[in-house]
């Protein structure tokens, strides 16, 4: 098992958060794990991005060329990385802020409205986190109790009270998902 | 204390103080400014001594005077600063005062840009500074080989009374993985007591001396020869590479630092393809190991080298097989990664199809 995956969007929306969860999540669960963020010249309100690997084997390049998921927050990140899917790869696109379709017809593509999800929730900065449940339980690449235990190690100590709504948002984004299977059948 | 995730800069400074470095003297720069920032936090916390330098050069000469007052003292930079410090570093090796440098390297030449990148190979195993001296230059791949080779680094140092180089890159920086600090994987060393420092003459005989000046030129060269006699010893001893299914190999890959991570995995994909591809890996840069192409040369077909420059350390494996056999290379500069794809090509081409 090896998932290489991208994470993109503003900068703000929390994808170096999301791919932190999910290297926290892969180490506790006795994977082998990297993440590496973009730290290049980027403009403000420019794309803001990173990369993790979570691996039975030994980690090799950090940096990934050929991702089995990408996760796109907005526009920039669609244009920039839906080339970046292997074939047979998934493509999670946030509907809420991207208006065009994927052009890929070889890949998984997943569209989450993940800032709608998010507004009914009662807290636009959970969107990341619908995202995130969405991902997690298409490609079970963790456990969704593991990226739970995460949480408190991205978010620090002192954000206890908003565990709650961080798993809800979680839960919303796996259901989404579940959903959208059982339609497909 | 289980494994923790770190990025590869603060599990080096970690490393470091772990190792007993008390004293740090660095300015920043990007893509390593994450180690002047950790010592800046954890230095008071054990009762170091953290200083922001106001240029690299004055780093340096901070690392020169606290190391030969016997301190365990290190600096941190990324390329253009280490351009900077290159005399400092030939007087520290001049005058035999251990310390750590670490070059956490990006794009180059120049100001460059702040991707990691392996342009300074020449730099830091060929001189750099001025004269004849030797830095031992430790190359990690992963944030864990990272922690344990700064530990290392310090005994290294102190044993040999010479300056110890980290050559990282900006990836390796960046990038966060596991680490764990309780399994530090190190050699048990003789360490001298560092009778040489400068620490006030007490109750001595003689006052202790640090300096590089010998201007007497019969003096200078009998100096030079025990400098040398040092260096032949730690060629001896300091050699360190990882070496990978070489035994059959026809192909041999070789790389360091961050690429040979990817080359790794070009090899192990290779081999499903049918290819017998071996991958040397050196760990320490200078003293080069040779003993790895020693051992293949006469089954190898050939060895590629792959870095993340224009080819540098592609003339020590050229010297190392003494043109006994091809020495192919591929690389790309400016921070780029040579890319897995190529790899596998340039493989199958000098493999000539025959698995």
């Amino acid at each position: 098992m090896e998932e290489r995956i991208i994470f993109a969007g503003f900068g703000g929306q929390g994808v170096l958060s999301m791919g932190l969860i999910i290297t926290y999540a892969g180490m506790f669960e006795g994977k082998n794990v990297s993440w590496t963020p973009s730290y290049g010249p980027e403009m403000r309100g420019g794309t803001a991005f990173c990369n993790v690997t979570v691996s039975d084997e030994e980690v090799g390049s950090p940096v990934i060329t050929e991702a089995t998921s990408v996760i796109v927050m907005n526009r920039p990140s669609l244009d920039k990385y839906e080339s970046y899917v292997i074939s047979g790869g998934k493509l999670f696109i946030n509907t809420s802020l991207v208006d065009k379709k994927a052009e890929r017809k070889d890949i998984e593509v997943y569209e989450i409205p993940a800032n709608d999800i998010a507004n009914e929730l009662g807290n636009l900065k959970i969107a990341n986190m619908v995202m995130l449940g969405a991902f997690v339980e298409a490609t079970k690449v963790v456990k969704m109790e593991t990226v739970i235990k995460a949480l408190p190690e991205v978010f620090g100590k002192g954000k206890e009270h908003l565990m709650s709504i961080n798993e809800k948002a979680l839960y919303r984004g796996a259901e989404l998902i579940k959903s959208l299977i059982t339609t497909k059948k | 204390m289980a494994k923790v995730l770190m990025k590869g800069n603060e599990a080096l400074a970690e490393a470091a103080i772990q190792a007993g470095c008390r004293h740090y003297f660095g300015y920043p720069i990007t893509p390593q400014n994450e180690v002047t920032a950790y010592m800046a936090k954890r230095m008071p916390e054990v009762g170091g001594v953290f200083l922001q330098a106001e240029s690299e050069v004055s780093a340096i000469n901070m690392v020169y005077g606290a190391g030969g007052a016997g301190a365990r003292v290190m600096t941190s930079t990324s390329s253009p600063g280490l351009s900077l410090m290159q005399e400092g570093i030939s007087y520290l090796a001049g005058a035999q005062v251990p310390c750590v440098i670490v070059n956490i390297m990006r794009g180059g030449p120049g100001l460059g840009d702040i991707q990691g990148a392996q342009g300074d190979y020449f730099q830091s195993t060929k001189g750099g500074g001025h004269g004849d001296y030797r830095l031992i230059v430790l190359a990690p791949s992963t944030i864990q080989e990272m922690a344990d080779l700064v530990q290392e680094a310090f005994d290294i140092a102190d044993e040999y009374r010479n300056p110890v180089v980290i050559l990282g890159d900006g990836m390796l920086g960046q990038m966060m993985e596991p680490v764990d600090f309780e399994n530090i994987q190190k050699r048990k060393r003789d360490i001298p007591e560092k009778t040489w420092a400068t620490t006030g003459r007490g109750n001595r005989e003689h006052r202790n001396i640090i300096n590089s000046l010998y201007i007497d030129p019969p003096v200078l060269e009998k100096y030079n020869y025990q400098l040398f006699e040092k260096y032949a010893k730690a060629e001896k001893n300091e050699v360190r590479y990882e070496m990978i299914n070489c035994e059959d190999a026809d192909v041999i890959l070789v790389a360091y630092g961050t690429i040979a991570r990817v080359a790794k995995n070009v090899m192990n994909i290779a081999r499903r393809e049918g290819y017998k591809v071996g991958l040397i890996r050196p760990i320490s840069l200078w003293p080069f190991p040779k003993e790895p192409f020693e051992k293949t040369v006469n089954t190898a077909k050939a060895y590629l080298t792959v870095e993340m420059s224009m080819g540098q350390m592609v003339e020590d494996v050229k010297l190392a097989v003494q043109f006994k056999k091809p020495v192919y290379f591929y690389g790309r500069p400016g921070g780029m990664i040579p890319e897995p794809s190529v790899m596998l090509e340039q493989i199958r081409k000098i493999a000539g199809g025959v698995k």
